[in-house]
């Protein structure tokens, strides 16, 4: 720091007083500003996670300080069974991971489309009552998460309304929480490709990590396919107000020079609205990415995994570890696998939705398609 | 001057990381006692948690505590535990565990395994008295660890209404499976459904020890999941399910066997002793009667739940603590606590007074003869869970299937 050579700000030095006295009281004072945060964030957050990543190290039994002399280090055994040795740990992993993925792969892209879809309608300045739905979409994001879990728990009770109303156009509804198959299969089988109940033996003979093919397509169970419809419908109110926040930035000469240009109103979305929300959408994607791969509250209140281990997640899987069986070693190795995944998926995003060209191609498009 | 700033914050919060971090394990090392300075005799404080049951059970621990503190002088502080397991978790990892606190009979394995439990089950007086089937729950390596608090073995529960009205008596009462059976052919066609059975080991598990079976040798440290007779208890349980003479709670829209049994959507359940206090409180209306569970082909057998008093191995008043047991697990106490929260004792010197006292309860006391504890090893918990999985899975599954795979994951998490 001292040797920075940075414009002092403010009224010019006396002669006397060296240029970088003044640049190094700066940064004295600046380093004072942030030491509550640094000193908050070291203690709270990155220390409790470097000593994570240790016990993720070792065999640690939870009995004492996991620093003493006395606890085994293993080294990186424990991410290894997670992915390859045969065995519970293994399987039991893969299959919250699979449990997740297709979860994620659900999630994401309806919460963002549903959220996006909110934002347009409640912006639009014809709609009326405006307030009233902005309000009625954001509401199931401030409720308790445990909440509409438990309501959600009645209205897909065996019982409930969504059966009832399944019973009123004659369907027979399944047993929602109760019903470990994978939708997946069951398209797979209504569409007579394949029979469930005796999967082809290309399937079931062998597959990645322990689980086979046929268990890897699955698809989300029955019973995940609630959680699903929980989760999208919670925070698609939240991801709606970052939206509708981007849209109303977005100034209204654009849209109308386009409109000018001859873009109708879909091209207008499509080529003026939408590019300008690019960062939005990278943010609600990451956030919903992070939110959905870390899904825990549900899980814990609604199925606790049952049934037959189809709404396992990662992040359940290692409270489960670590508080339930006292393997505090996989369980943290498990959330710092979980870690990876995120930061890596978050940097496939960040690289595909990154500013490819810097002119700006929409008005050009616009412009072609009028002509 | 961006790059310089961040190279200078990165080293920074290094250095901060770097001294937050040696101060904090600085106190890791330092705590590798002798042994805890041990206070054997004279007034003590001791700290209890309770996984209890409700309130009825905190007053009652609580008012047996303070009658124990007033005679020795001690001061005994009783404190109801959220999560049981997940606080006493914290409380060994933090190294300052309570000095008596309950242990699961599930999880003792866990807890003796890595050394949290002093082995003091036999200096507490008369502890032959305690059921065999108990003392076997909480023996490991020869020593017995703990006393049994009490205990609940399964039954089952018939309604006498549905009972009535699908034409049957007392005596079609089934004590064999092959009249379990025929009694389900005869409710079935009624429209009624039979029996409401839990998805889990817990349950299921019964018809296992009925067909000789078990997941592990009694010693806990063999694997016997994959033998004829769990697969001829599966192969049963398998049969009633794809008959629909035997449901799931869930598929009754119920969260367990007793809530199922109190909406009466299911004639019979099989349950423990604590399906009493919720049919009261819940389901009043339900006139019901308690037996004992049908025999299969190696005579009778029922599951037993119970709950010993751990003192923490690194209790600093472990002789006041097994003094405070000693008061706790004595008959007349044992009685007092079955009368404050319905709990049966587990000394078989108190069977007597609390058949006369409770004569409803006799098959769940007369199950401690036959009653088989939970698996005795440590680290099964996932690998009882993943069972549990394939039991949910049996009507589309073979028992064969799930046993071996069972097997496979017992020998792995028992090193053999």
């Amino acid at each position: 720091m001292a040797d920075m050579t940075a414009p002092a700000g403010g009224p010019v030095p006396e002669a006397r007083r060296p240029r970088r006295s003044a640049a190094a009281r700066e940064g004295i004072a600046g380093w004072l500003f942030v030491a509550p945060v640094v000193v908050i964030l070291g203690l709270f957050m990155l220390l409790p996670i470097l000593m994570a990543l240790w016990v993720s190290l070792t065999e640690w039994n939870g009995q004492g300080s996991p620093f003493r002399a006395g606890v085994p280090f293993v080294g990186l055994d424990n991410y290894t069974r997670l992915f390859t040795e045969e065995g519970l740990a293994r399987q039991d992993f893969m299959t919250s991971i699979r449990n997740n993925f297709y979860f994620v792969l659900i999630v994401v892209p309806a919460q963002t489309v549903l959220a996006l879809g909110l934002a347009v309608i409640v912006n639009s300045r014809l709609l009326k009552g405006r307030t009233f739905f902005r309000v009625a979409f954001f509401f199931p994001s401030v409720t308790s998460s445990v909440a509409i879990s438990v309501v959600f728990l009645f209205i897909f009770a065996n019982s409930g309304a969504v059966s009832r109303l399944l019973e009123l156009v004659g369907i027979n509804g399944p047993q929602w929480f109760s019903d470990p198959r994978g939708t997946l299969h069951l398209l797979l089988g209504a569409l007579g490709l394949v029979d469930p109940d005796a999967p082809p033996a290309a399937l079931t003979g062998g597959g990645p990590f322990g689980l086979s093919w046929w268990e890897w397509l699955s698809g989300p169970s029955v019973a995940m396919v609630t959680i699903i419809v929980l989760v999208v419908w919670t925070t698609s109110g939240t991801f709606m107000l970052m939206f509708l926040a981007a849209l109303q930035d977005i100034p209204v000469t654009l849209e109308e020079a386009s409109r000018l240009d001859g873009a109708g109103r879909r091209q207008t979305f499509r080529y003026v609205t939408l590019p300008l929300l690019k960062p939005t959408l990278f943010l609600v994607l990451t956030l919903g990415t992070i939110a959905t791969w870390q899904v825990f509250d549900q899980v814990y209140v609604m199925s606790q995994g049952d049934p037959a281990k189809t709404t396992l997640t990662p992040a359940y899987l290692s409270y489960k570890t670590a508080f339930r069986n006292f393997d505090y070693g996989p369980g943290t190795a498990i959330s710092f696998v979980l870690f990876v995944i995120i930061v890596v998926l978050a940097l496939v995003q960040r690289w595909v939705l990154r500013d490819r060209d810097a002119v700006p191609r929409p008005g050009r498009r616009a412009r072609k398609g009028k002509a | 001057m961006n790059r310089a700033t961040l190279r200078n914050a990165a080293l920074g919060s290094l250095a901060c990381a770097g001294l937050l971090t040696s101060a904090a394990c600085g106190s890791g090392f330092d705590d590798k006692p002798a042994a805890p300075a041990q206070q054997s005799a004279g007034p003590a404080s001791l700290q209890i948690l309770i996984g209890s049951s409700g309130d009825a059970e905190t007053t009652a621990v609580r008012q047996a505590a303070d009658a124990w503190a007033k005679a020795s002088g001690s001061t005994a502080t009783v404190t109801p535990a959220q999560d049981l397991s997940q606080q006493l978790g914290q409380a060994f990892a933090g190294d300052n565990p309570p000095d008596v606190f309950y242990v699961d009979a599930s999880r003792f394995a866990d807890y003796a395994s890595v050394g949290a439990l002093e082995p003091y089950g036999d200096r507490i007086a008369n502890s032959e008295d305690f059921y065999e089937s108990l003392r076997a729950t909480f023996t490991r390596d020869g020593k017995l660890y703990c006393a049994p608090k009490d205990f609940s073995t399964l039954a089952l529960i018939v309604n006498d209404g549905l009972w009535k009205k699908a034409g049957l008596t007392d005596a079609d009462v089934p004590t064999t499976w092959e009249q379990l059976t025929s009694v389900s052919e005869k409710l079935s066609a009624k429209g009624i459904t039979p029996l409401a059975v839990g998805d889990t080991r817990d349950r299921i598990g019964a018809f296992m020890v009925q067909a000789g079976g078990w997941i592990t040798s009694p010693d806990g440290k063999q694997a016997t999941a994959d033998s004829p007779e769990n697969a001829k208890a599966l192969e049963y349980v398998q049969s009633l399910l794809k008959k629909k003479y035997a449901q799931f709670p869930k598929q009754l829209d119920a969260g367990w066997g007793g809530e199922a049994f109190g909406k009466e959507k299911a004639a019979m359940t099989i349950e423990g002793n604590w399906i009493k206090g919720a049919l009261t409180a819940d389901f009043p209306d339900v006139k019901y009667s308690v037996h004992e569970l049908p025999a299969g082909p190696k005579g009778k057998g029922t599951l037993s739940f119970t709950t010993c008093w751990g003192v923490s191995a690194k209790s600093k008043y472990k002789e006041q603590a097994i003094d405070f047991v000693q008061a706790m697990t004595t008959a007349d106490q044992q009685m007092a606590f079955a009368r404050a929260f319905g709990v049966m004792p587990s000394r078989q010197s108190a069977k007597d007074a609390y058949t006369t006292e409770f004569p409803g309860d006799t098959p769940f006391v007369n199950g401690a003869e036959y009653a088989q504890g939970p698996v005795n090893a440590p680290k099964m918990e996932s690998v009882l869970a993943d069972f549990d999985t394939g039991i949910q899975k049996l009507t589309s599954t073979s028992p064969a299937s799930v046993l071996e795979r069972l097997q496979k994951n017992t020998q792995a998490a028992l090193g053999n």
